[in-house]
């Protein structure tokens, strides 16, 4: 309705606009955080079998879905920028894989330290936690690739391919306690059955993901703006301000 | 005169491939050497106990295998890669693709099937029974060409990268885990006595899902290190 959203395609227009964007994002993900925590630690009940225990949870599976559901939107971005040719995509790409790495290692250390009082172990080879793992090789592999090539252009485009191939891994993490029937538990939320645990336990474990949600936006759209001014730096546009005329000094 | 249609271009590739491999056979030799000593040192540094071998066996040969493939990756794109051939096959009116599968099948003759031929041998070092070591044998024909698949994807992502041996295996490897998984496990479950049908199945499911995708992966990867 008379904004032209493609103007923000360019790395120009969507830098102040990423400046704009992000205080509001990072209140929306402390107060969503905060009610979360609060929900989770104080108000939600005490599982009958887990303890208390249980209540990491409200960390754990917020960071594992952030770390699926992230990988997926870098490999669109990705997939954008290879079938539009749009430079800001690649950024955006860039910009995510950090993010998305964290959660999945995030995921991995809080479901240990869960799984310590709960199963009796830190770690053990079951079929979800070992494709969590992968996931985060793949991370590391997209940004490996990034950084190892010089040429920019053929940079985001080979980890863009790595990016899209390694999707085949996130339905695995998915169904994985479908399809093996291994240690890990079934998922307790499913878009299409009833929640298998209290309402309070839910909501704060929906206000964590939504406010991890915020959080990865916000820190997604700040690294991009690094990531902006890092690569076009000698682009007109992208002068320091103290120095307006610095192309006709030099 | 008549162009050559498809079907003449992914013949001339592999007969290529082939003869260069033919040229070169100590170059083709060296990974199945490789295999045959990792294969022998856990014997080794684990100890002769027959029971102990028995279980470790199939993990041990696959990720042999596994590694075996990986060190001939660098082979399949980089001679042509630095003589401009790959920049020909780009070039001419065949599908990129139909090429790749052709350079990933010569590949898979010189670095997997004497992985294949050989496994019976080395499942015999690890005590392996006559039927674990048909399902080695018969898992690792199933599986050794969508390691080739998989991994020509790799080799064409790190084409005239710096550190590309390096890079290709942190690349590569983490996609390698289904095949692990299945292929082991087909010989774990034989030798359990629950039949191993289901593993080969899925391991055959892996070679045609790759087969189908990642000669076009591998194909737009190529144009990428090319462009």
């Amino acid at each position: 309705m008379g904004i032209n959203w493609l103007k923000y395609s360019a790395p120009q227009a969507f830098y102040p606009l990423a400046g704009k964007l992000i205080p509001w994002f990072s209140v929306v993900a402390a107060l969503a955080v905060a009610a979360g925590l609060y929900i989770g630690l104080l108000v939600a009940p005490t599982d009958f079998q887990q303890g208390e225990s249980y209540r990491i949870i409200f960390v754990h599976v917020p960071a594992a879905w952030m770390s699926m559901f992230l990988y997926v939107v870098m490999a669109l971005w990705a997939a954008f920028g290879m079938g539009l040719n749009a430079r800001l995509s690649f950024m955006m790409a860039q910009a995510i894989a950090p993010t998305g790495a964290m959660f999945t290692f995030l995921a991995l250390l809080t479901g240990a330290m869960w799984g310590k009082p709960t199963w009796g172990a830190w770690w053990v080879w079951d079929a979800r936690l070992t494709s969590e793992l992968i996931l985060l090789f793949q991370y590391a592999g997209v940004m490996l690739l990034r950084t190892s090539i010089d040429d920019l252009r053929r940079a985001d485009r080979a980890s863009g391919v790595f990016a899209l191939v390694g999707v085949v891994n996130i339905p695995i993490i998915y169904f994985s306690v479908k399809w093996w029937n291994t240690l890990h538990q079934g998922a307790s939320v499913s878009m299409t059955a009833a929640p298998k645990m209290a309402a309070t336990m839910l909501t704060a474990m929906l206000l964590m993901t939504f406010g991890f949600w915020m959080y990865s936006v916000a820190v997604i759209l700040a690294r991009s703006r690094c990531v902006i001014l890092e690569r076009e730096q000698l682009l007109s546009w992208n002068k320091p301000a103290s120095m307006p005329d610095a192309v006709e000094v030099r | 005169m008549t162009r050559p249609g498809m079907w003449d271009a992914l013949c001339g590739v592999v007969r290529r491939d082939l003869l260069l491999a033919m040229r070169r056979r100590s170059d083709a030799a060296m990974p199945v050497f490789f295999l045959v000593i990792v294969a022998s040192l856990f014997p080794l540094g684990v100890g002769p106990e027959p029971a102990v071998l028995r279980t470790i066996g199939p993990g041990v040969l696959w990720v042999a295998a596994l590694l075996a493939c990986l060190l001939s990756l660098g082979r399949v794109f980089t001679a042509d890669y630095l003589d401009g051939v790959l920049e020909q096959m780009v070039l001419i009116a065949q599908p990129l693709p139909v090429l790749v599968v052709g350079k990933v099948f010569a590949h898979w003759v010189i670095a997997g099937v004497p992985v294949v031929l050989l496994s019976p041998l080395l499942g015999l070092q690890f005590g392996l029974d006559g039927e674990a070591v048909a399902v080695l044998a018969l898992s690792l024909l199933l599986g050794t060409p969508t390691l080739s698949m998989i991994g020509a994807i790799g080799a064409a992502l790190v084409l005239g990268v710096r550190g590309s041996g390096l890079l290709v295996a942190l690349l590569v490897l983490p996609l390698y885990v289904p095949v692990l998984i299945f292929g082991a496990g087909a010989v774990a479950s034989s030798l359990a006595g629950v039949g191993a049908e289901a593993n080969l199945s899925l391991l055959g499911a892996c070679l045609v899902l790759s087969l189908f995708f990642a000669p076009w992966a591998t194909a737009a990867a190529l144009r990428i290190a090319l462009e």
